[in-house]
């Protein structure tokens, strides 16, 4: 079930929608915001509240890159893995990551600390190889710093 | 040299304020701009021969002028402004979004006047989240100052302008599936016609417009079309932020005359290559389009040299491909990430892309075939142009066109010693 705060918040976004279908990806990242993931229940909870089929808001959900319908842990690592950070250095980066966090590419830590997440290009060639720890950019990465970034979330 | 987009901007500096922004000249365009008819400025703009910064390079005056006529089709009109640069090798829309948010509000005020649209649509990439949090600030700024809202300084204009902040994909920046997503659906390109100049958003007249495209519109206003025209050292006008990315020493982005070339970009302000390394091709565009040769590095950076070199302009960001890099690897990583941002909506796009990326793996594994190379030319053909729902795939497919034309014989000898010349283990 949805809380008054998740459905007070939808509600609010469906103020400027069109038409209540707009308002999708705003919703299901209400949710997301708020429970770290969009379960199933939370996509049949958020479809009735937008009067589309759960299955058509699925369509949706399963689409993008950024909702996750599985749990991810407190941080998402987001490794840009495109052209230009693959040719300045990603595989060991990579590889470092794998090992330190024990998990690879969809896994979370054992301590629901990390999530480790491949992404297309980060728009941050010039900073390259960049990485994305859930809002804040990082790069240019090398190999030593990687401690260093990981001990600021906890 | 006149730099108007990036004038007020520093690196790892903070954007001006709204009141900064204001004194050093900020929102002077727009009591200009409501003194003249929104035609006025569709002439202007015309006159300017802006061409889109979006990659294709369409002219934005006439963009405006073929916007169907009230009553002829259903109104509200809607104003969206592409935010999304997801193409790999792109970072140029980051720099005028985080470096001066205020100018791309007051270039959304003239644009939305000049096609006479009441709201205006920013469609920006999630992890552009400092761009994020700076343009909210600047649009809360201008509905403060009566800049955004209705009845703006008096001329009976109103307008609002939202965020929306893309789950991400790709695909999400052709701007039918932008348009899609924007709807809370899929984002799946749309067939055309109509285009979303007649029918877009719900259905209503709607024009797209890229960060960079926007951005000139005020200026263009202020300082005239013949101004525009002269900023160009070439045959095509304006400034442009062009970027390089790779093995250079100092990568970055700039804004410089169009029609720079391509030597100058990497020499002069990429600063050359890396000690060790030493130049063997570039996209010049992003991901998505056909590598050139150092031969090509007098070619000015302009939409119609650089399509007479056999490329595109594209994004304008020039990505690099050093000497110690294998070219097998450098297009399979292109090809994967095409393969992996595919809507999947059309068949030889679906199918295709990922049949290249599994033969491209087996070459730069040692298992690639002689006639692998024909299967390769064979899909560039299949997904060229003409034979898909969307542009995507011909994008995909042009760095693997022209990289089995340049570096055939990489291919050949991964082929023929079975392995990559580039690994050492
Ligand atoms: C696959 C694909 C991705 C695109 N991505 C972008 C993008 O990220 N930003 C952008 O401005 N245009 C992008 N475009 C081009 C847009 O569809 C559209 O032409 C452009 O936003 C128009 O703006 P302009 O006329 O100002 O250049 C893309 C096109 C395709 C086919
Ligand atoms: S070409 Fe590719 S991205 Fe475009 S509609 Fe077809 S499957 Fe989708």
């Amino acid at each position: 079930m949805l809380t008054e705060e998740e459905i007070k918040e939808i509600t609010t976004e469906l103020v400027h929608a069109e038409r209540k279908e707009a308002a999708s990806i705003e919703a299901l990242m209400v949710v997301q915001k708020r429970r770290g993931w969009v379960s199933d229940e939370s996509i049949r909870d958020i479809a009735s509240l937008l009067d589309v089929t759960p299955d058509e808001l699925d369509g949706v959900a399963t689409f993008f890159n950024h909702i996750y319908r599985k749990p991810v842990g407190r941080h998402v690592i987001a490794l840009c893995d495109s052209m230009v950070c693959w040719s300045l250095g990603y595989d060991p980066l990579l590889d470092l990551l794998r090992k330190k966090l024990g998990v690879g590419f969809g896994e979370t830590t054992q301590d629901n600390r990390f999530t480790l997440l491949p992404a297309a290009c980060l728009g941050a060639c010039d900073r390259a190889p960049a990485m994305l720890v859930d809002e804040e950019l990082h790069g240019p990465v090398t190999p030593e710093m990687v401690d260093g970034i990981l001990q600021k979330y906890k | 040299m006149e730099r108007p987009l990036t004038q007020h901007i520093r690196p790892h500096a903070e954007p001006l304020s709204l009141a900064e922004y204001e004194k050093a000249g900020g929102y002077r365009s727009l009591r200009k701009a409501f003194a003249l008819t929104p035609q006025d400025i569709v002439a202007m703009v015309t006159a300017s021969n802006l061409r889109g910064r979006g990659g294709a390079g369409f002219p934005t005056g006439m963009k405006w002028g073929l916007v169907p006529a009230v009553g002829s089709v259903p109104q509200p009109r809607y104003f969206i402004v592409n935010a999304d640069e997801m193409e790999p090798g792109a970072f140029k829309d980051r720099l005028l979004l985080e470096g001066d948010p205020n100018q791309i509000i007051e270039g959304i005020i003239v644009s939305a006047y000049a096609v006479q649209t009441e709201k205006a649509f920013i469609f920006l990439r999630r992890e552009y989240s400092l761009a994020g949090k700076r343009l909210n600030k600047a649009i809360a700024g201008a509905y403060e100052k009566n800049y955004l809202g209705p009845n703006i300084l008096g001329s009976g204009f109103n307008l609002d302008i939202r965020i929306h902040s893309s789950a991400g994909r790709y695909i999400c920046g052709e701007e039918t599936a932008l348009i899609n997503a924007l709807e809370g659906k899929r984002a799946v390109p749309r067939a055309k016609p109509p285009f979303p100049l007649a029918c877009g958003l719900w259905g209503r007249p709607t024009i797209v417009n890229n960060v960079e495209t926007v951005a000139n519109i005020h200026h263009i206003v202020n300082n005239g079309p013949e101004w525009f025209k002269a900023l160009g050292v070439g045959r095509e006008s304006g400034t442009k932020i062009y970027g390089v990315s790779g093995r250079v020493k100092s990568p970055g982005a700039w804004e410089l005359p169009m029609g720079t070339t391509i030597g100058e970009l990497i020499e002069d302000h990429g600063g050359g290559m890396q000690n060790g390394y030493a130049l063997r091709g570039m996209v010049p565009g992003g991901a998505s389009t056909d590598f050139l040769l150092p031969k090509h590095l007098a070619t000015p950076m302009d939409f119609d040299s650089v399509a007479k070199a056999g490329s595109r302009m594209g994004t304008g960001t020039v990505t690099v491909l050093d000497d110690r890099t294998c070219p097998v690897g450098f297009v399979h990583n292109i090809e994967l990430f095409f393969a992996r941002e595919s809507c999947g909506w059309c068949t030889p796009c679906r199918e295709g892309l990922p049949w290249i990326v599994k033969i491209l793996h087996a070459i730069e594994n040692g298992r690639g075939e002689q006639e692998d190379l024909s299967i390769l030319e064979q899909q560039c053909r299949f997904l060229g142009p003409g034979n898909t729902f969307c542009a995507f795939a011909p994008g995909a497919v042009e760095p693997l066109q022209s990289v089995l034309k340049y570096f055939r014989e990489d291919f050949e000898r991964h082929i023929r010693e079975k392995k990559c010349p580039w690994r050492t283990s």
